[in-house]
């Protein structure tokens, strides 16, 4: 596959959240705002890029067998990274993302990523295929925090472009379903007709 | 009284997967019959519990004396993938037929972020240990149910037509979000 097969992959054909139904906990517990999301997939991102890296570059040391809970220390380790940089950085994101930044630890995408794809490939290449996976993950997340916050709020990255108020509903929980239900079917009748 | 506060509340006020969306992969994953669902939420029950324990101790005792707190993410997960493993051992050994019968769910709790995230909810919460036991079996009797009265709903769902575009996992999304709805009914009963 070429490198840029490998890096677009992940935003429709593989599309982690429309596609691969994985990461569905961060998915659907921050994204009560656009930027929300966004700051969730950035820091997702930039966990699987530096993972896939890393992992691509001692898969073949570690013994088979201990290779899982190997994998999840080192994720666990850039996690620690992200969530202190974020912390120092980013304070009011940290604080509304709460317990999801150091959930990322047992995010599947992030697991299964390195399982499936930096195990087996060159470092380079699995650094692509994280940014690519990542850039899926982060536009999914941005999208559905765009739609619930659009309905719920009556506005779209803290702009209002109409008077009133929306439905709040689709800010709490209920509407996290409901949103992400829909906007599948969406995605589901976009494909059928893009590949009949 | 409190510790009755606090389980009621854990289990219907702040459901763990409708309102706080942990462990979210389970729910839609092997929610689509009751019989597997029920046998997934005891294994999570009993790791939910004894993880919660052991990393509060962990917490309290090793990582706040030696002021390491940073190392909560990795140290946890260690652990709970660990306890994860000894359980599977001790019911390998102790009783056949449940681990049969628990099959490919009992390593997967490892990655099931309500796991990890109740040991931090409660760290979060600056519960004592006693509070901290109480509210993770309130957690994950939340879990049970929802998982359990989700299931039952999927079940009759397989018998209706479902349109295309909808099958599968959107469905069961849908699905959810009238559940969480009506858990939303419960607002209010504790106060947090």
């Amino acid at each position: 596959m070429s490198k840029l097969g490998i890096l677009t992959k992940g935003i429709f054909k593989e599309n982690p959240i429309f596609v691969l139904v994985l990461g569905m906990c961060p998915t659907l517990a921050t994204t009560t705002s656009a930027i929300n999301g966004m700051g969730m997939g950035a820091a997702t991102m930039f966990v699987l890029m530096l993972s896939n890296l890393f992992i691509s570059l001692v898969a073949g040391i570690i013994p088979d067998k201990v290779r899982i809970p190997a994998y999840i220390v080192v994720i666990a380790a850039f996690v620690t990274m992200v969530d202190l940089s974020m912390a120092a950085y980013v304070p009011d994101l940290h604080k509304s993302l709460g317990v999801f930044i150091p959930l990322i630890v047992v995010n599947c995408i992030v697991l299964g990523r390195a399982e499936a794809f930096a195990a087996k490939n060159k470092p380079f290449d699995s650094m692509l295929d994280g940014i690519g996976i990542g850039l899926g993950f982060t536009l999914g997340l941005t999208l559905l925090g765009a739609v619930r916050e659009l309905l719920g709020n009556n506005s779209i990255f803290g702009i209002k472009p109409l008077e009133g108020d929306g439905m709040l509903i689709f800010v709490l929980a209920p509407g996290a379903f409901l949103a992400l239900g829909y906007l599948m079917v969406l995605f589901n009748k976009l494909k059928k007709r893009t590949s009949s | 009284m409190e510790y009755i506060l606090l389980i009621v509340g854990a289990i219907f006020v702040n459901n763990i997967l409708l309102s706080q969306f942990l462990g979210i992969c389970p729910f839609l994953g092997v929610s689509s019959k009751v019989d597997t669902s029920l046998g997934m939420s005891g294994a999570v029950m009993f790791v939910i519990t004894i993880a919660t324990m052991i990393t509060y101790l962990l917490n309290y005792y090793l990582l706040v004396p030696l002021n390491i707190e940073f190392m909560q993410t990795i140290s946890f997960i260690l652990v709970i993938a660990a306890l994860v493993q000894m359980v599977e051992i001790i019911l390998k050994k102790i009783s056949p037929a449940l681990y049969q019968a628990l099959g490919i769910f009992l390593p997967l709790i490892t990655t099931n972020c309500a796991v990890l995230g109740a040991a931090f909810l409660t760290i979060q919460k600056n519960y004592s240990f006693l509070g901290s036991i109480t509210y993770a079996v309130g957690i994950s009797l939340g879990f049970g149910l929802a998982m359990v009265v989700f299931a039952g709903i999927r079940e009759q769902l397989d018998l209706g037509k479902t349109p295309v575009a909808f099958k599968g996992v959107p469905i069961a999304l849908v699905t959810a979000g009238i559940l969480a709805m009506a858990f939303m009914g419960f607002a209010g009963v504790v106060k947090m």
